[in-house]
Formats: structure tokens, sequence, C-alpha cells
């Protein structure tokens, strides 16, 4: 097991090197001129120049891309030009948004689309397969903005003043304050050092914050304005899900051995759950670690749609303002992170499928 | 027991006589048995249909504003809802199912020359995709080693990316309207058929059908692109059917960003995209171009679906 971890972590370093190659060119290859796009039209020459010189813009591609990996290597990613702030400050502010979200997304998505998925293998062919399956196909064909967009007219217009009203925007209500949990256990913390930064990370997600510094009412409000974000980009995945589960279900409930199982008078529940389930397990891992992709893409388009201040949101607005040092920083982030999270899932299946990890 | 003798004796002599079938008449009758995959082609063929006639069926020009069109009777008003006369609307007011834009254009109109645009997009980038794909997939598992080893750590490295944020950085660089997001979301979409290619290739590499030809001198190409692509047919066609509905998902995810698509093209997610701000005071702009999208993805979808269960050998016994 410890061998099959170690070489498949091995395999993903020339992928993590090939992903900062295609971020640092992207990033040099946008068109325009980074100093008269962050300092203005009207900076002269001289201006300019010393600008490029301090940034060291001026050195030979391969130096900066050198430059550029021993500083990732060390954890620095540059200043944003826009913001004139550490990009690791951003990244500790706007990452929390997006990993709540993805998260509860996640969640959302296993928590009805497994169950889902088993029903309708177990009843095969009845109209509760037929509704899941067609509700499935609709799930993965709709945009997700516009499912975004759609759930808020629903919930914050066509429900106004009922017990179903949810706020279409935004993270918390006005006026709601949050204190950092650390505070409130009176932590005595320094700016700066790893500890800091890391708790100052977590307290940035709301519910786990309220949760931590037991403010029930600062998770309610939370957990409220996550409903309809989280509900619109766990659609997709949810979708996914459900049908994967549905048809490796179907494929492990065909086999001999859960004949067997029935015959030997085990119920259905303990069939479909102990003997089949497991064993459907494995693709249905597949399916998870590609939504993740699904999850992260859509969090760019469901954070414009609620207005959230996530990555996906600053990442589109570098974009617009070419900040290099956002752009690249953020898009490592994100695909180092999903490098990882589909590690992780690789190593998941050596777990689940002892076949994997002895070839 | 020679209960189970006898179906296995039947399928198999079922199993021979639909050999003896070409393959596209098996997966066409297999096709049409599936409800879905029905679904799927008459959602396709209206599709087609609407983007073929869209300038005779669209009452009114998808780009102009009402305010130039000659002669226009009722009242030209910014984001005017559906006025259908059938259903009430008032008769002096002119009808405009599904209502005026926020350019006072007919959003009707609009809707159905999206139609045209949407399927052009899914078609050409997904094309782009597969010649790019092919040709990569096909040298990579045919000549193996280091070509292999470079095309497939480079569509690793594209792999790692999630799709979307992938073609928004590619956006970016190559500057935003139709075109470049066309080819970002083609760029994208690359590594999918590559890998289906290289493991047709793998698969049939060394079959002694190929052997044959090589011994009866057929060269590289003729062994390639004869003997051996017609292989990974099948499983092109469906993963290509299911990419037409990511490209125009993606498509029109970039266009709502303000990166595809520019005004006054009427492209559905970018006609989304303008008027998401007025999802609350006129729905109908936010609504029906929402709808089409996630009709004609279905129906690829579908049809996707539908294709693969058809194509797919080991299913040859349920039909």
């Amino acid at each position: 097991m410890t061998t099959y971890i170690l070489r498949r972590i091995l395999l993903s370093i020339p992928v993590l090197f090939g992903i900062l190659f295609a971020t640092f060119t992207l990033g040099r290859l946008i068109p325009g001129d980074p100093c008269r796009a962050i300092l203005g039209e009207k900076a002269t020459d001289a201006v300019c120049n010393e600008f490029i010189h301090r940034h060291g813009l001026d050195k030979p591609i391969l130096v900066q891309f050198g430059y550029y990996v021993n500083e990732i290597a060390h954890g620095d990613f540059g200043r944003s030009f826009r913001f004139s702030k550490p990009v690791t400050e951003l990244l500790i502010e706007r990452l929390p948004i997006t990993v709540e979200l993805s998260f509860a997304a996640l969640i959302v998505s296993l928590v009805v689309g497994v169950p889902l998925g088993i029903l309708s293998a177990v009843k095969h062919n009845t109209w509760v397969d037929v509704i899941t399956m067609l509700w499935a196909n609709t799930g993965v064909s709709m945009p997700v903005f516009w499912l975004g967009l759609m759930l808020a007219y629903i919930f914050a217009l066509a429900l106004k003043d009922t017990p179903f009203q949810l706020p279409p925007s935004g993270r918390l209500s006005p006026g709601l304050i949050t204190v950092p949990f650390y505070e409130i256990w009176n932590l005595e913390l320094t700016p700066g050092t790893t500890t800091f930064t890391v708790l100052n990370f977590f307290s940035r997600m709301n519910i786990l914050n309220g949760l931590l510094s037991t403010d029930f009412k600062l998770v309610k409000d939370a957990a409220i304005h996550l409903i309809l974000p989280a509900l619109a980009l766990a659609t997709i995945p949810m979708a996914l899900i459900a049908r994967m589960a549905r048809s490796a279900m179907l494929e492990v409930l065909g086999q001999d051995y859960i004949r067997t199982a029935r015959a030997k008078g085990l119920t259905q529940r303990v069939v479909v759950l102990k003997h089949a389930f497991r064993n459907a397990l494995l693709p249905l891992v597949t399916v998870i670690g590609l939504s993740l992709g699904s999850l992260l893409g859509g969090a760019v388009l469901t954070e414009t749609v609620f207005n959230l201040s996530g990555v996906g949101r600053i990442l589109y607005e570098a974009i617009t303002a070419r900040d290099y040092g956002i752009v690249q920083a953020f898009t490592v982030v994100i695909a180092v992170f999903f490098v990882v999270l589909n590690l992780l899932v690789d190593i998941s299946y050596a777990y689940l499928d002892p076949r994997i990890r002895l070839n | 027991m020679s209960q189970d003798i006898q179906t296995t004796v039947k399928l198999n002599v079922e199993g021979l006589s639909l050999n003896s079938a070409s393959l596209w008449n098996i997966t066409r009758r297999r096709l049409f048995r599936r409800k879905s995959a029905i679904v799927g082609m008459v959602i396709l063929a209206i599709l087609v249909f609407i983007a073929l006639t869209a300038q005779w069926l669209a009452p009114y020009d998808p780009v102009k504003s009402m305010l130039d069109v000659k002669d226009y009777a009722g009242r030209a008003q910014k984001r005017l809802p559906p006025c259908i006369h059938a259903f009430g609307c008032p008769e002096e007011q002119t009808q405009h199912i599904l209502g005026l834009d926020g350019n006072i254009r007919d959003e009707f109109s609009r809707l159905l020359y999206g139609a045209r645009l949407s399927l052009l997009i899914g078609l050409s980038t997904v094309s782009f995709a597969i010649v790019i794909g092919t040709v990569l997939g096909a040298l990579s598992g045919y000549f193996g080693g280091w070509v292999d080893n470079t095309v497939m750590r480079v569509m690793d490295v594209l792999l790692a990316f999630p799709s979307l944020l992938l073609a928004i950085a590619i956006v970016t660089v190559l500057g935003p309207g139709l075109q470049n997001a066309l080819l970002a979301i083609g760029i994208v979409s690359i590594p999918a058929y590559a890998r289906v290619v290289r493991a047709s290739v793998l698969s049939v590499r060394e079959m002694e059908f190929v052997s044959a030809t090589r011994a009866l001198g057929g060269d590289t190409m003729q062994i390639l692109f004869r003997r051996i692509l017609p292989n990974a047919l099948t499983p092109l066609i469906v993963q290509g059917t299911l990419g037409i509905a990511t490209a125009i998902l993606d498509a029109a995810a970039l266009s709502f960003l303000g990166l595809g698509a520019q005004p006054p093209t009427p492209e559905w997610g970018a006609m989304l995209g303008a008027e998401r701000n007025q999802v609350f005071t006129a729905p109908h702009l936010v609504f029906f171009p929402g709808i089409a999208i996630a009709l004609t993805v279905l129906s690829f979808n579908l049809l996707g679906d539908g294709l693969r269960d058809a194509l797919d050998p080991r299913l040859a016994h349920l039909s």
C-alpha cells in the first residue's frame, strides 16, 4: 500500500511541474502591457521601465520561470498588482469561501445522489427509476448559472414572505458581524505565524467558525445563505453520481453472489447495502473524483450569480483586469488542489480494491 | 439446468444472425428501441429544423431594435413581458410570444437564431477536438515510446485543470470573442478524444489483421488509417455526441461571463448574461434562453447515452 501511494505521488510531480509551466506561459502570453493595465494608460515610459524592472519582467522568459518556481516553492505567490497586497493573503481571504461552497455542494450531491441511484437500481424499470433518471438527465443538462438565477427568482421573489424565502446573494445578513473563533477562545496569536494563518483560514468559513465559537445564530444565518448556491452547484454532480450509482448497482445486483446472498435468506436491506453497495463503490469514487472538477469550474459561475467573493469570482475579475499575479496563483492553486484530490481518489481505489495495489 | 443451456444456445444463434447484419443496421435498430434516445432525436430534429429555417420562422430581425422596424405598430417598450393574443394579450399591442429584451428586440426571434449558433458551436468545437485528438492519440498509441510519453503527459496536464477554468484562462490569452471561446473549448476537449483513440489503437495494434496488412506491404499510413482507426470509430461517436453537450454548456458559460459571443450576437448564454441582473424584474429574459440551452444539451446527452448502449457489443444480447 505504501509503495503504491509513494509511486502515485511521484507520478504526479511531472504533472504539477507541467501545471506550473502552463500557467506561467499562459500568464505571459496575455496580450497587453501589464504596466499600463495596472498603472493606467497615462503612465510614462520611464515609470513603466522602472515598474518592469522592479517586477523582473525584463529578464529572459526561462529565468522568469525559474524565479517563479522558486518563489512558489517558498509559498510566495507574488503580489497582486491591483489589490497591492500579497496573493497569499488574498488566497487566505477568498479560498475558504469557495471551499465552503464546494464542500456543501459535494455533501448535498452525495447525500441526495447516492440513495437516489441505489433506489433507482433496486426499483429497476419501475416509475421510481424512470422519474429519477429523467431528473438526472435533466440535471446534467442544465446550465449552472441559469439554475442559480432561477433558484434565486423562485426562493427570493416567488416565495417571498413564506417560510421558504431564502436570500439570493451574499454570505450573511447585513449587520451580522463574525468574530474569529480563536478570539472567542482567547488564544494569544501573533499575525504572520503559520498557526495564525491556518486558524485564520478556517475561521473564514462562516459555518465552521459559528460552530467552533458556538454562535448558532451565525451558523443558521450562514447556512441559509449557503443553501441556494450549494443547490445550484450540486445539481450536475448530484445527477452524475445518481446515474453512476444506478449503473454500478445494476451491474453488481445481477451477479451470482447476490443471488447466493438472497438464497441464504438475507434481507433486502443487508443484500443491497452490505453485499452490493460495497462493490458498487469503485466506479462511484471515480465519478466523485470527476465531479470535483465540475464543482471547481462551476464555482466560478455560482459565485458570479450569487455575488460571493470566492476564488472563482476573483479569478474572473483578475482576468478582466490582467492581474497576472492572481490569475497565475489562483489557477495553480486550483489545479494543484484538483491534482491532490484526484490523487486521494486514486489512493482510495487502492484501499477499496486490493487488485489495484497488487498490480 | 437444461432450460439454461437452451437459452444459451438460443442466444448464441441470435448472436450469429445479428452478426450478419451491418453494424449500422443493428445500431439503428437498437437505438430506436430506446425511448430516451428517441426523445433526444426528436428534440434534436426540431432544433435542426429551427436552425435551418430560422430566417423564415423568426417574425423579426434578431439584432435590429424594434425602434428601427418600419411600420412597427405596437408601442416599443424595454423588456416587455410576453404578449400572446390567443392568451388574452390586448389586440392593439403587437404580439411578441416571448416578449422584448433590454434592447427592444424580439426575444423569440433571437432564440430561434440562437439554435443555429448553438448547434454550430457544438459541432465545430467537437470536430476540431476530434481531428486533433485522433491524430495525437493515434500517433501516441501506434508509435509508443517517447512519442506516447510526451503526448500523454501534455494531455495529463490539460486534464489537471478543471475544464471550464482552463477554457477561461485560454480565452483570456486569446482575447474574448466567440471564435476564441470555441478554440479554447476545442483545446480543452482534446485529451478526452486522444485518450479514447489511443486506447483503441493499443487494443488492436498487435492483432493479426494488422500484422497481415504489414506483411502484405501496407505502409504505416494505410495501417493506421485503414486498419486501426476504424476500430476507434464507435467510442469516438459516443464521446463526440456527449462532447457536443458539454461544449454547448461551456460555450454558454463563457458567453454568460462575457468572454464568448459578444453583443448583439443572439447567443443564448450571452443573452442570459446580458439580462441576469433583471431576473427579478424581467424573468422571461433569463428563463427562455436557459430552457433552450438545457433542451439542446439534453437532446445530445440522451442521444449519446442511447448510442453508447446501442454500440456496446456487451449489451448485444439485450436486443
